[in-house]
């Protein structure tokens, strides 16, 4: 049996090494394309990676990135496509931001009121997504299209002085947030500072690991995932579990921009990252949806992000970067598919040598149990 | 070979058998015309760590209808695999009309005229018949006109009635299976292989299908037949080959041979038969249903004035074509539609409302029609199929945490009692045999000690081995006073199992029987709905008419 254990592991390696095997091919061979080195750019990368400020930059850009993979990886698993994280995570963020500047509580409230805030706004802006699906039957994933652009309306509409809005300059913000708010990062002197939320992130992922595995509704959301029609035999209301998984997911990627809210920018402003909703998709992707998967898809993307723009001093384009995450993506649909196909069959291949050969767990225990009738 | 309380009966010495348990052709064989279409001597394939096949030997002779029977596991998909060039044998020969081949791939296979119509139809729903007659095949005859007048031509040969420029979504079952076998025939096929081709059609169909066989037969063609259905291969096969093991175990000639000796060569042991010995129904109503009425989206009735009554320790088995109202009767039982109107009871409440987690967690078990949607998790391991339906009962859960160990433990437990043979309870349900699967389904099931079992065709596409110890099992909890409603296709099964008999035919029960007198032919006349009210095993039919019309009300009152 450990035999099958040992194999699990291996099979769930395979994919994203192949994955990224492949991409760096790829890469390197658009680097010859284009008449540049195809190895130098990759070392530059590595080598920033060895820094220690670039090493804060892309760990505190990885706890966002993770959160808001988090919120995609539930959907997926249970086959809901939630593409509205970016529009979730931003009005989260705002929401947040707005609270934040305007209510002043102690620490010990104020900061539970703000990630709730974020949690129920990203809960309720994919909730409206799972309404429709359940009681009109709309594809989540047109909804959340749409709701994503709606957001962007919204917040450019909250941003107006007469709204919410605070105007620094040039730059729209939702004005400064009171200090009891704030979360201290984790000081690192000339290298920076470390996100205080990056705790968080890990604090989630190991949430989501307990309740996948080790609650019976974890275990409801992924029959439903695996298979709609044995889940709703086994008793799960398919349309409850939509909805559920939904808010679920909506709720945590609220949440994917507190890191840099309350530990850095302290106020939503145009300059705050956007589009961390859709690096989410392929960062769950390239972890199979697994929480420490995922922990090392958004390290690596983080990594591509941040040490990129070291590229642009010796002659390279930064975009490089974003040509491999593209890659990563395609070639980690393929590949997954195929070591996954491959896996099953070959299991069904060995089940079938291991019981031809008389390995058939509990046949001692056969014979000892009619013996004893 | 199933291990434990079957594996205790001696096989019938060889002498008092008529089945020749050698590899040799049967002695009637040379008493007809003896062409050979296709010879296999000697095959052996070997998978890393096992033998699949070993020492096979089969003959087909031209124009007769050659059965391949086993149970599932047994060898029989690998052999014919190897005959079709989808794999290539160790060692061994293949000889086509006397000459030596070596296929490499089907295309091969095809070229030597040897066709195969598979057990699930490879057929696009969108296009016409003559689309996907001629897809793939656009050489042979063109798309247009040439190609019509040919699928005519064979069809009216071989009686097929297959009209060329119909979808293929409007056709039935028993129409996409002969569309199959006109392509087969149309790329020019002399050997037809047919793997399974009545595990998906009603009594009438396949009694079509075998007028369909013995048309090709008569036009010098040759079919392979593989079949679990001992019964249809004794009365279609000329020939018949057992495999067992791996390896070809004998030979029979149907005339002198019956269904339990063909079984029992193919099983290496005696079998049990599905008949219950003594009656165990009490008068302690488990699950009433009175008057359910299910109306499809357009206002249709898909079931109607459905009502009765199962008691402690009864089994009511329900006969019916497929798609008369079995799968919503079991879907308005198990909770996955809610009934328009009528009222369903389970012991003294009324569950109409419940929703199906509440009604598994009071005592309902649910063995489903078709495991693979409804039964499994495919790409789960074993021990969280185990919990799939039963998350939020003991061993599986505490509270609302899920309990992994107890979970395992118990599906060890399960794999050894109810013989389901694996390596260990990690691997994936998918990688079971379907035989293996319902095994596991059925322990599940029966571990938490049903009330009420719903059992919609509970052995389907399962050997004989495995057959035999699910009846068994569903036998034993009748004892211990499950009430059961028997849903199948196996009228044989149906007739055994069953206390008590209901006709299903267009979402109504029409009709009632006592299973020990009727016949399986009487059974079956009711199901097209030809009879109503109470069967009577009866030697005229004028007495039967007599009799309906007499007893029409009595069935109710009867299951009341």
């Amino acid at each position: 049996m450990k035999k099958f254990d040992k194999e699990r592991v291996l099979l769930a390696v395979a994919g994203p090494v192949i994955a990224l095997a492949v991409a760096f091919v790829l890469s390197a061979i658009v680097l010859i394309a284009s008449g540049k080195n195809p190895v130098e750019p990759f070392a530059l990368m590595f080598e920033q990676a060895g820094y220690a400020d670039v090493q804060v930059l892309i760990l505190n850009q990885a706890s966002m990135y993770y959160i808001a993979a988090l919120a995609v990886a539930i959907g997926f698993r249970m086959n809901l496509f939630n593409i509205g994280v970016d529009g979730q995570y931003q009005l989260g963020a705002m929401m947040a931001a707005i609270v934040g500047a305007h209510a002043s509580l102690p620490a010990f409230l104020q900061v539970p009121l703000l990630l709730l805030t974020a949690v129920f706004t990203g809960a309720f802006w994919a909730g409206i997504a799972g309404f429709l699906k359940v009681t009109r039957g709309v594809s989540e994933v047109v909804a959340t299209i749409m709701l994503n652009a709606i957001a962007t309306s919204l917040i450019v509409y909250m941003w107006k002085p007469d709204v919410f809005g605070v105007k620094i300059g040039n730059n729209s913000t939702t004005g400064e947030m009171h200090e009891s708010g704030w979360i201290p990062g984790i000081d690192l002197g000339a290298a920076g500072e470390i996100y205080g939320l990056v705790i968080l992130a890990v604090l989630l992922g190991i949430g989501y690991w307990v309740t996948l595995n080790r609650t019976r509704f974890g275990f409801d959301l992924r029959a439903s995932g695996a298979s709609s029609s044995a889940a709703a035999a086994s008793g799960v209301d398919p349309k409850r579990m939509v909805l559920t998984a939904m808010l679920l997911s909506g709720a945590i990627a609220g949440l994917a921009g507190l890191p840099i809210l309350l530990g850095d920018s302290h106020t939503y402003n145009l300059n705050f990252p956007t589009g961390i909703g859709f690096l989410g998709i392929g960062i769950a992707l390239l972890g199979r949806n697994s929480p420490v998967g995922i922990v090392f898809a958004a390290l690596l993307w983080a990594w591509l992000d941040k040490a990129s723009p070291e590229l642009d001093f010796h002659g390279y384009d930064k975009e490089i970067a974003v040509i491999m995450q593209g890659l990563i993506v395609l070639s980690v649909v393929v590949s997954y598919e195929a070591v996954r196909e491959w896996g099953l069959r070959r299991q069904q291949r060995r089940v079938g040598a291991e019981l031809a050969a008389g390995h058939v767990l509990g046949a001692n225990n056969t014979t000892k149990e009619v013996a004893g009738r | 070979m199933p291990k434990g309380r079957y594996a205790r009966r001696r096989p019938p010495s060889p002498g008092e058998c008529v089945i020749n348990a050698s590899s040799s052709p049967p002695a009637g064989a040379a008493v007809h015309k003896t062409v050979t279409a296709v010879e296999l001597a000697g095959i052996t394939k070997r998978f890393p760590g096992v033998v699949a096949n070993h020492d096979i030997h089969l003959t087909v002779r031209k124009g007769t209808v050659h059965a391949l029977v086993g149970e599932n596991g047994a060898g029989k998909s690998t052999l014919m695999k190897i005959l079709y060039g989808m794999q290539k044998p160790d060692e061994g020969t293949i000889t086509v009309h006397g000459e030596q081949v070596n296929f490499s791939s089907p295309a091969d296979a095809i070229a030597r005229g040897i066709g195969m119509v598979h057990q699930h139809f490879m057929l696009a729903d969108n296009l016409t018949v003559l689309e996907n007659v001629v897809l793939g095949s656009e050489k042979l005859h063109g798309i247009g006109g040439k190609a019509r007048r040919r699928i005519k031509e064979l069809s009216e040969r071989y009686g097929l009635e297959v009209r060329p420029d119909v979808l293929v979504e409007e056709l039935g079952v028993a129409a996409r299976q002969r569309v199959e076998i006109l392509k087969v025939l149309y790329r020019g096929a002399t050997t037809l292989i047919l793997d399974e081709p009545t595990a998906v059609l009603v009594p009438q169909e396949v009694d079509a299908l075998f007028d369909n066989l013995r048309e090709l037969k008569a036009e010098g063609l040759s079919v392979i037949f593989i079949s679990h259905k001992l019964g249809e291969v004794l009365s279609v096969a000329d020939d018949i080959t057992v495999i067992r093991r791996g390896t070809t175990v004998g030979t029979a000639v149907p005339s002198e041979t019956t269904p339990r000796q063909l079984a029992e060569l193919m099983v290496g042991s005696e079998l049990p038969t599905p008949e219950t010995a003594e009656s165990t129904v009490t008068d302690r109503p488990v699950i009433t249903v009175d008057k359910l009425r299910l109306a499809a989206p357009g206002g249709k009735a898909l079931l109607d004035d459905i009502s009765f009554t199962i008691h402690e320790g009864e089994i009511l088995g329900i006969a019916g074509v497929e798609g008369n109202g079995q799968t919503e009767l079991v879907d308005a039982l198990i909770g996955l539609r809610h009934a328009d109107s009528g009222v369903i009871r389970l012991a003294d409440e009324d569950i109409t409302a419940w929703a199906t987690r509440k009604r598994r967690e009071e005592g309902i078990g649910y063995i489903p029609e078709d495991r693979h949607r409804h039964g499994l998790l495919l790409e789960a391991p074993l021990w969280e199929n185990r919990i799939l339906g039963h998350v939020t009962e003991k061993p599986n859960a505490k509270g609302v945490w899920l309990d992994p160990k107890a979970a395992q433990e118990d599906t060890r437990r399960i794999v050894t009692e109810y013989d389901v043979r694996t390596p260990g309870i990690d691997v994936t349900a998918a990688s079971l045999s379907g035989g293996n699967q319902q095994k596991l389904i059925v322990g599940r099931e029966m571990s938490h000690k049903p009330r009420f079992l719903i059992a919609a065709h509970p052995t389907r596409g399962v050997d004989v081995g495995a057959q035999a110890a699910i009846w068994d099992h569903i036998r034993e909890a009748r004892r211990e006073g499950l009430a059961v409603l028997l849903i199948s296709a196996d009228l044989d099964e149906l007739i055994g199992l069953s206390d008590t008999l209901r006709v299903i035919y267009d979402g109504k029960l029409v009709a009632d029987a006592d299973p020990a007198t009727i016949t399986p032919e009487e059974l079956g006349t009711a199901m097209t709905g030809a009879a109503e009210g109470h069967l009577e095993h009866e030697e005229t039919p004028a007495e039967t008419q007599a009799d309906v019309s007499k007893s029409a009300e009595s069935p109710e009152d009867e299951a009341r």
